[in-house]
C-alpha cells in the first residue's frame, strides 16, 4: 500500500528529473511518516539486543534466522524433547544473527532467566545461544546445572566439538554433536579427570510420583470396594476417582503436568512449557 | 447515643482501612527488600567465588617457574584488600557500597594484569590447570555481572516504590531506607575486559 502511493516521488527521482516538486498537503504527511519510521527503524538498529517474550509454544529449537533447514530444525527440536521427557532438563537453542554487541554470555544468562528455561525447583535449564554473525557461540548453564555442565567442560564442549564444525560452516552437525556431548556430561559419561558421575537425574525424581501413583490405586480400590458395599451414589463417586487422579498426578509430576492430556510429544513443545528455572550467569562461550 | 454511634462506625471502618493499608504496603516492602537482600547474598557469593579460584590460579602461576613476583604478589594483595572489605547489607550506604567496590574492581584490574603478562608464557597458557581456571574465572565474571545487575534491578525497584507516593509515608514512619546500588566502575568504558579468546 505504501509502495503504490510512494510511486509517483520514486518514479520522479529514476527519471533524474531536476524539477522541484512542492509537496502537497498530503505528500508532506506521507514524508513526515516516511521520516519517522525511517527514524526508527535507525533506532531499532542502535538498541540494545531485546529478548524475545516467552513464546507461546515452548519448544526446544528457535531458529529466528532460518540457519537450520526445517527437517534439521525438527530432528534437533525432538531430540531435546525427548531428552526433557526423560530427564526434566530442558535445553533450548536459540539462533540469531547478532548481540547487537551484548556479551553473548551476560545475554544468555539473561534470557534464561527470562524465559525460565529448566524446572523452578532443580533449575535445570540449558541454553545454547548462537549468534551467526557474530560468530559467537554460549551455553549458558542454570543454576542446577552449574555443578554437572561446569564452566570449563561447557568451554571444551565448545571449542573442541562445536567449533570445529562451525568453522567448515554445518552448523547443523556443530549443534547436534553439541548437545550430544551435553547429554553425555549429564548422565556422567563424559570421561574427564575429575568425578562426574553423580546422575542429573535419579531415581528419587520419580519417587514422589510412584508413592502417589500407589496411593491412588489404594483410595480408588477402597472406594470401589466401598461402593459395593453401600450400593448407593455408585455414579456419584466414580467422579471422585477421576479428580483424585487429577490431583494426585499433577502432585506427583511436577514440572509434567498437563504431558498426560497433552497425547505424545509429537505434537511439539516442553510438556507443561518452561518450568521457570534460573540462570546465574554460568556456562562459557567461544567464538571461530 | 445514637448520634455518636454513626461516626465512631466511620472512625472503625477509616482505622481498619488505613491499617490493612499501612500492613499491606509495610509487608510489601519488607518483602522486596528482603529480596534485595537474598540477591545481595547472591553477589557476595559471586565475588566469594572468584576470590576462591584466584588462590588455585595463584598457584598454578607460581609453579610456573620463572613469573615475575610483582604482579603476582598484587593479586595476593588486590584479593586479601577485597575479602577484608566487607558490606553489611543492612547499613548498605552508598560509600560502603563504593569502597566495596572499589576494592574488587582493584582485584579485577590486578587480575587482568596478571593475565596479560600471562600471555608471554606459552608453557602456562597449555598448562591443562590453568587452561580449566581461566574459563572458570570466566564464568565466575559472567556471574558476578548477572547477580550485581540482578541486585541493582531488585534494590532500584524498592527505591522507587519507597519514593513514591503515598508509600513513602509508610517508608519514612517504619524506616525503610533506600539501598545503594552498584555503579559502573569508573573507567569501565575504556578498560579492557578480561578476554580469555586466545585466538
Amino acid at each position: 500500500m505504501q509502495y503504490q502511493k510512494d510511486r509517483p516521488l520514486l518514479t520522479s527521482l529514476k527519471e533524474g528529473k531536476t524539477r522541484i516538486t512542492y509537496p502537497t498537503k498530503e505528500g508532506s504527511m506521507k514524508y513526515t511518516l516516511l521520516v519517522v519510521f525511517a527514524f526508527l527503524i535507525s533506532n531499532l538498529g542502535w538498541g540494545q539486543f531485546t529478548i524475545p517474550e516467552i513464546p507461546k509454544e515452548q519448544t526446544s529449537v528457535y531458529d529466528y534466522i532460518d540457519l537450520l533447514s526445517a527437517s534439521q530444525k525438527t530432528t534437533l527440536e525432538q531430540k531435546l524433547l525427548r531428552y526433557a521427557d526423560s530427564t526434566s532438563t530442558q535445553i533450548v537453542i536459540a539462533i540469531i544473527s547478532s548481540t547487537k554487541g551484548e556479551d553473548i554470555n551476560y545475554l544468555g544468562a539473561k534470557w534464561g532467566q527470562k524465559w525460565g528455561i529448566g524446572q523452578a525447583d532443580e533449575d535445570n535449564g540449558i541454553l545454547i545461544l548462537l549468534a551467526k554473525d557474530d560468530r559467537k557461540i554460549a551455553i549458558s548453564t542454570g543454576y542446577g546445572v552449574e555443578e554437572y555442565l561446569t564452566d570449563l567442560m561447557s568451554k571444551r564442549i565448545i571449542e573442541s566439538i562445536i567449533i570445529p564444525e562451525f568453522k567448515s560452516g554445518n552448523y547443523y552437525q556443530g549443534l547436534q554433536k553439541g548437545s550430544e556431548a551435553v547429554f553425555q556430561v549429564l548422565t556422567g559419561q563424559f570421561k574427564e579427570d575429575r568425578d562426574f558421575n553423580r546422575d542429573a537425574v535419579g531415581f528419587e525424581r520419580f519417587l514422589p510420583f510412584i508413592i502417589f501413583l500407589v496411593i491412588w490405586i489404594i483410595l480408588a480400590s477402597r472406594k470401589r470396594r466401598g461402593g459395593g458395599k453401600n450400593n448407593r451414589g455408585g455414579r456419584g463417586k466414580s467422579g471422585m476417582d477421576i479428580w483424585d487422579m487429577i490431583i494426585l498426578s499433577n502432585m506427583g509430576r511436577g514440572g509434567y503436568g498437563g504431558r498426560s492430556s497433552g497425547g505424545g510429544f509429537g505434537s511439539g513443545g516442553f510438556g507443561g512449557g518452561f518450568g521457570g528455572g534460573g540462570f546465574g550467569g554460568g556456562g562459557a562461550s567461544g567464538g571461530w | 447515643m445514637k448520634k455518636l454511634l454513626i461516626p465512631l462506625v466511620i472512625l472503625g471502618v477509616l482505622i481498619f482501612i488505613l491499617g490493612s493499608w499501612y500492613v499491606n504496603t509495610n509487608n510489601t516492602l519488607v518483602d522486596m527488600k528482603g529480596q534485595a537482600t537474598k540477591q545481595w547474598a547472591n553477589v557476595e557469593s559471586s565475588y566469594q567465588r572468584r576470590s576462591d579460584l584466584i588462590g588455585n590460579l595463584v598457584k598454578t602461576v607460581q609453579g610456573a617457574a620463572d613469573f615475575e613476583r610483582g604482579t603476582l604478589k598484587d593479586v595476593i594483595e588486590a584479593r586479601s584488600k577485597a575479602t577484608s572489605t566487607t558490606v553489611d547489607i543492612n547499613n548498605l550506604t552508598p560509600e560502603k557500597l563504593a569502597a566495596f567496590q572499589q576494592a574488587q574492581t582493584g582485584l579485577s584490574s590486578a587480575l587482568s594484569r596478571l593475565l596479560v603478562t600471562v600471555e608471554r608464557y606459552p608453557d602456562l597458557k597449555a598448562n591443562q590447570n590453568f587452561l580449566e581456571l581461566q574459563s572458570q574465572l570466566e564464568g565466575t565474571e559472567n556471574r558476578i555481572n548477572v547477580e550485581r545487575n540482578r541486585f541493582n534491578d531488585l534494590a532500584g525497584e524498592y527505591n522507587i516504590k519507597i519514593e513514591k507516593i503515598p508509600t513513602n509515608i509508610i517508608a519514612n514512619i517504619a524506616g525503610f531506607d533506600a539501598m545503594a546500588l552498584f555503579s559502573s566502575n569508573a573507567g569501565a568504558e575504556n578498560a579492557p575486559d578480561v578476554n580469555f579468546d586466545f585466538e
